[in-house]
């Protein structure tokens, strides 16, 4: 997984509330064996007319905005499918940090296995930053998960806090099966004392 | 004695392996696969792993699968085909138990779990699809996760996951009459919004979810994830003992009177504390359909046209002020795994009444049993003498990734659980409504208050 420590770059707004999954990456494009490519599907329907040209409203398409790599977004930002193709779309168009009120749950734990930082703010906040990104690639946004800072263009700094163990993962670009292997003893003992406690649940094989 | 507890907290409690700052590791019980799992497996071999344990997990086709046959060579083009026979291959090379296409027991993930045994109260279970949500039905922890995480839970049989807060929804007293458990979770999530719920589990409650059927309480959870939630849950009682013994996979004999013992201690405990709560009067709950292009956007039948989400009205071409039910219709899907299973199927069959539909109307039964079991009762028949197509078990035209589509601007009454913009092909504009509903908008060719006919 690519890791996540700093990052200085254009912030495209996106306005809109409950962006869906099946809106960040439609499902014409969930036939692919392969994970990378898929950023040019991005957004999709927003983001192409019908004849596969550009929609030049769409904020991707914008020629300040073709390059960024954070988003801010409304809230419930990510529902709808499980679909890991979301995160996998927005990876391969570039974008590495989400701001949003709110997050849907699984997108939210996608986000991190793909070394994406996604980060809940309150909504006063998200609304000065989104004007920031509003002012296109003269505004700059810095997002320092070490120091959990974010720089506004003007200097100011919004604190955030990401759970520490998911931190320590994208900082260093750790998947977290490595390492649950290694607890793979206290999974031994959980399955021992289950087979006790409640031997219906462990199924005849193993 | 240690403070009260709910249902989520006991299931939660039982699970944690260990924990590490606000992160769990906890263990999951069941894992079901599907036929779009299929990174899972790839990455499980890229990086030399196995299968931590083969026979708690389990695998059938159901995203991809053609419904109008049985063999992967019906499949709509030779991609689609690839992705049924890839998942075949994983869960024969791993030994995952597996209810192959041509097998009886196949259908839509949701449905299979609960029919099989494979789901049973208080334990967690996790799918790569997020209406995994519905097995909370039966008071399990039950959520959707991603495929970086099938492949945790396949090579560790557990995830990192972060405990959610708690949010209980009561409704109480009776449904009206032609009133679904369908009308009463999209009476929820209008209620509380499509992200209302982000963040917590729900536990479902109140006499009007305690009156109802497995399979209503099914439809109810599978929808929680529609706002916002973590997972549904209801707590188990007799109605949910007695759908699951005799399972398949159910304990059976004394290991079930053991199992059902502890079940009964599952129960929320009197003044056990919830983050949030809020109670619906089901005896308020009308029949609803969704204008717009968020499940959220559910109105009883008889109100009019929102000026509303403009973008919204837009895609769906709608007109403030227009009543629901002058909306005309141009297609009809039953099925997915919201409402499929014969309950469904029999509240759709119970409108018709000899009439025939008005416009093509397609039929999907949730399992292979659910099918058979229609056809025991003589539902086909009905489907097929309304015009309607009846076919075999999938997911079918909720996702549409089979290849089974609407055409674009066409307006589709479907009894499925997204209206997302594009969600039932490019163009699609979806009315999410409850099997009885669409059976109904099937015959008249326009979206209609069965209140006024039931």
């Amino acid at each position: 997984m690519q890791k996540f420590d700093k990052l200085t770059g254009v912030a495209a707004p996106l306005a809109m509330i409950n962006v869906d999954t099946d809106m960040i990456i439609p499902k014409q494009h969930l036939k692919t064996i392969k994970r990378t490519g898929l950023g040019k599907a991005l957004f999709d329907e927003m983001r192409y007319e019908a004849d596969g040209s550009e929609k030049p409203d769409f904020v991707l398409n914008q020629p300040a905005y073709r390059k960024a790599q954070i988003l801010v977004a409304g809230a419930n930002f990510g529902c709808g499918s499980s679909r890991e193709h979301a995160p996998w779309a927005l990876l391969d168009f570039g974008i590495r940090c989400i701001l949003a009120p709110s997050f849907a749950d699984i997108f939210h734990n996608n986000c991190f296995k793909n070394g994406i930082l996604p980060i809940p703010l309150p909504q006063e906040t998200i609304d000065k930053l989104m004007d920031d990104a509003r002012k296109g690639a003269n505004a700059q946004l810095t997002i320092d998960l070490e120091t959990q800072e974010i720089v506004r263009p003007d200097g100011e700094v919004i604190k955030f806090r990401i759970d520490d163990f998911r931190r320590h993962c994208l900082l260093n670009g750790l998947d977290d099966i490595g390492l649950t292997m290694q607890k793979g003893g206290d999974v031994d003992s959980y399955e021992a004392r289950q087979k006790t406690a409640q031997p219906w649940l462990a199924m005849a094989q193993d | 004695m240690s403070s009260p507890r709910t249902l989520f907290d006991k299931i939660w409690d039982s699970h944690v392996v260990l924990s590490r700052g606000a992160q769990s590791l906890l263990y999951i019980d069941r894992h079901i696969v599907h036929d779009g799992s299929f990174h899972a497996f790839n990455m499980l071999r890229a990086r030399g792993l196995a299968v931590r344990r083969p026979a708690q997990n389990f695998g059938t086709p159901d995203h991809y699968v053609p419904t109008h046959g049985r063999s992967p060579a019906d499949a709509a083009t030779p991609e689609i085909r690839g992705m049924i026979e890839t998942l075949e291959r994983n869960l024969a090379e791993t030994g995952i138990q597996r209810y192959p296409l041509d097998d009886i027991r196949q259908g839509i993930v949701h449905v299979v779990g609960p029919e099989q045994g494979i789901t049973l109260p208080g334990l967690t279970l996790v799918c790569g699809d997020s209406h995994t949500s519905s097995h909370g039905a039966l008071g399990a922890f039950a959520f959707g996760i991603g495929q970086s995480e099938n492949l945790h839970v396949l090579a560790t049989q557990t995830l990192w996951q972060t405990r959610p807060r708690t949010m209980r929804i009561a409704v109480e007293g009776r449904l009206a009459a032609g009133v679904s458990p369908k009308d009463v979770v999209l009476a929820i999530v209008a209620h509380i919004g499509a992200g209302g719920a982000v963040g917590h589990v729900v536990e479902f409650a109140g006499s009007a979810i305690r009156a109802m059927s497995v399979e209503g309480r099914l439809t109810v959870c599978n929808m929680s994830i529609e706002a916002g939630a973590r997972a549904g849950l209801i707590a188990p009682d007799d109605t949910t003992f007695a759908y699951v013994a005799g399972r398949p996979l159910a304990p059976q004999g004394e290991a079930f009177d053991r199992a059902l013992a502890q079940w009964r201690g599952l129960p929320s405990d009197p003044g056990a504390a919830f983050d949030r709560e809020t109670t619906l009067d089901a005896a308020a709950i009308a029949p609803m359909v969704t204008w717009g292009t968020s499940p959220e956007d559910a109105l009883p039948i008889d109100a009019v046209v929102p000026d509303a989400k403009p973008q919204a009205l837009a895609y769906m071409g709608l007109v403030p002020g227009t009543r629901l039910t002058d909306i005309a219709i141009d297609r009809v899907f039953i099925g997915s795994c919201t409402n499929s299973r014969i309950e469904d199927l029999r509240a759709a069959a119970a409108m018709l009444r000899g009439r025939k539909a008005r416009v093509p109307t397609l039929v999907v039964p949730g399992s292979g049993l659910v099918k058979a079991q229609a056809e025991a009762e003589g539902l086909d028949k009905l489907f097929l003498a309304a015009g309607f197509e009846w076919r075999h078990a999938g997911c079918s035209m909720c996702v549409g990734i089979n290849g089974e589509t609407g055409r674009p601007l066409e307006r589709i009454a479907s009894t499925s659980n997204r209206n997302f913009e594009g969600r039932q092909g490019k163009g699609v504009r979806t009315h999410l409504l409850s099997p009885a509903m669409a059976a109904a908008a099937a015959v008249e060719g326009r979206l209609v208050d069965i209140r006024g006919i039931a």
